[in-house]
């Protein structure tokens, strides 16, 4: 079984506040899940492939494209925000 | 005339002909919706859904007029989408109207702009009555970990109507949409399909733009058209297909219509598909539809993917992976919910604590273990090599047969309740939808007879880009 300590240690990388419950919960289906996963060790080595077809992980040029400018749309959306910037707690 | 229960093909028929409005039908599908207690749609958009069938009705209109002043080139024709009413799973963005993914992190979200899907519908005179219920950010099999309630299944009403996109399938299913949209990413189209006896592509990975889908996982998401019929699917892939600079992963695709003779036809049966878990009377109905096909002339062809067994580990492994980093996002800061307590790191802990439900949090967990510094080599990285054998059994199959006959879904719908305690069994229901995925092959549920009351899919797998000779093979089922 997967420790509290771990869960929290894993919880805390995430960003996700867990309560005393969900860290119980989470150390069973974690460990079931993670178990279910070693079947993975047996699998073979895949030989040196080429591109299949199904390869589709095309790439562009890095380079600037203009598009509709939703700049106020997406300023809205954000919870706390101030003279067209979003807010943000400090940090110092 | 009903104006409930019709084809895409029936409604543009009928509004061709001047039978009925685009207005006449918006407001029947309205009706209905509000009367249905499935909850397959999260929200109604009602005053959008008028405007849009208004539009529509002066497009249908003018194109008349057009062709009967025989003035213009113009042959008057209008789009085969136009003024016809859908439903949008509600993940796919819809300007100005509400998103919320099933997310109580996103209740209030409202999209800043359309998914290409969305536009292009828009382009060819779409009605949207409403945004359908999904599994929160679309992780699940059951729409149970929807922050919005479960989606009913219209056959019975005790049980899921699949997921992710239950609200999609069970909306066509239950004539609360003439067609929908829903997405994919590990089975999350064709098992609500299954589920509800409607038909469900989901098309190769990269055939249709993800711009404007509330990401799950990046490399394996899809978007494609839920219907009641072979043909509607293929009128809507039509309609939404192809490159989008918005979305790198889109390719160029020139879609032709096939007529594939069956006589021509190899088609594959995984061996592996028909293993230990596969209902007995599932079975039957798949192994019929085989046999089906081989008195037509078809050659049945049975083969092996060796791979199959690691499949939903690797799909699992990789899938939470990638949702760990792409519901990074949500941070209380730039939309969303926000719980503003104590210092920075609070606003992200306490934010996403609140917002996500269980099945987000576990996946996240799942995926932020997996990458963590100590555990990449043995999960990430295995899964990734994994995925290389995954499709290298899909193209050695691909070398000797033109498609695959296999299961969708282990068995027909479940009950609500049964399984949304257990995740890992949960997990097993996307068993025989995994794996096309990570192969990034396109795949289709047709239904093909019912277990009692609940209807049973038939899964074809086709090689990537060939959606054209899946629909022609699956019409030919539909028909005969």
């Amino acid at each position: 079984m997967i420790s509290k300590e771990e869960v929290e240690r894993i919880a805390r990388l995430a960003r996700l506040e867990l309560s005393k419950d969900e860290i119980k919960k989470m150390q069973k289906d974690l460990s079931e899940i993670l178990d279910y996963f070693n079947l993975l060790k047996k699998a073979p080595k895949p030989e040196k492939m080429e591109k299949t077809e199904g390869d589709l992980r095309a790439t562009r040029k890095d380079e600037v494209i203009s598009s509709h400018d939703i700049t106020d749309e997406l300023i809205s959306a954000a919870p706390d925000k101030k003279d067209g910037y979003i807010k943000v707690k400090e940090i110092f | 005339m009903d104006l409930i229960g019709l084809t895409i093909k029936q409604a543009h028929e009928g509004l061709k002909n001047k039978e009925f409005t685009s207005v006449d039908l918006t407001k029947a599908y309205l009706e209905k919706i509000k009367k249905s207690d499935l909850n397959a749609f999260i929200s109604i958009t009602e005053d959008l859904a008028l405007q849009q069938a208004e539009e529509a009705d002066r497009k249908i209109a003018s194109s008349s007029q057009i062709l009967r002043s025989k003035t213009s080139e113009d042959k008057g024709e209008f789009g085969m989408l136009c003024g016809i009413p859908c439903a949008i799973k509600d993940a796919i963005m819809v300007d100005g109207q509400k998103c919320t993914a099933a997310s109580k992190i996103l209740e209030n979200y409202v999209a800043p702009y359309d998914a290409t899907v969305i536009k292009r519908l828009k382009e060819q005179g779409a009605v949207i009555l409403g945004k359908t219920n999904t599994d929160e950010f679309t992780m699940g099999a059951s729409t149970e970990n929807s922050a919005f309630g479960v989606v009913k299944n219209p056959h019975d009403k005790t049980r899921v109507a699949g997921g992710s996109s239950g609200g999609s399938a069970a909306s066509v299913a239950a004539d609360e949409a003439i067609y929908s949209l829903g997405s994919d990413t590990g089975g999350s189209i064709r098992q609500p399909a299954s589920f509800c006896g409607v038909v469900g592509l989901c098309p190769t990975y990269g055939a249709v733009s993800r711009y404007g889908l509330i990401p799950h996982a990046s490399s394996l998401d899809q978007i494609g058209p839920i219907g009641k019929t072979v043909e509607d699917v293929k009128i809507v892939f039509e309609a939404i297909l192809g490159k989008d600079k918005m979305d790198a992963t889109s390719v160029e695709y020139k879609f032709e219509e096939a007529e594939v003779d069956l006589k021509d036809l190899k088609i594959g049966v995984p061996k592996e598909y028909f293993a230990k878990g596969l209902d007995p009377e599932v079975e039957k109905l798949i192994r019929s539809s085989i046999e089906k096909a081989e008195k037509a002339g078809a050659k049945i062809i049975e083969i092996s993917l060796p791979a199959t067994e690691y499949a939903l580990a690797c799909y699992y492994i990789i899938g939470p992976s990638e949702i760990s980093a792409n519901l990074a996002r949500f941070d209380g800061i730039k939309y969303g919910l926000s719980i503003q307590d104590g210092n920075l790191l609070d606003v992200y802990l306490k934010s996403r604590g609140e917002g996500f439900g269980d099945e987000v949090k576990r996946r996240i967990m799942i995926g932020t273990y997996c990458l963590s510094s100590g555990y990449y080599d043995a999960y990430y990285k295995k899964a990734q090599e994994v995925r290389q054998l995954i499709c290298q059994d899909f193209a050695n199959a691909f070398k000797r047969v033109d498609l695959l006959f296999c299961p969708v879904s282990p068995f027909p719908a479940f009950k609500i309740g049964e399984k949304a305690d257990d995740p890992l069994s949960m997990y097993l229901a996307d068993i025989y939808t995994v794996a096309t995925k990570l192969a990034g092959l396109p795949g289709l549920s047709l239904p093909v007879g019912k277990v009692g009351n609940l209807p049973v899919g038939l899964q074809i797998i086709g090689n990537h880009f060939e959606e054209s000779k899946i629909l022609s093979v699956a019409l030919w089922i539909e028909n005969n």
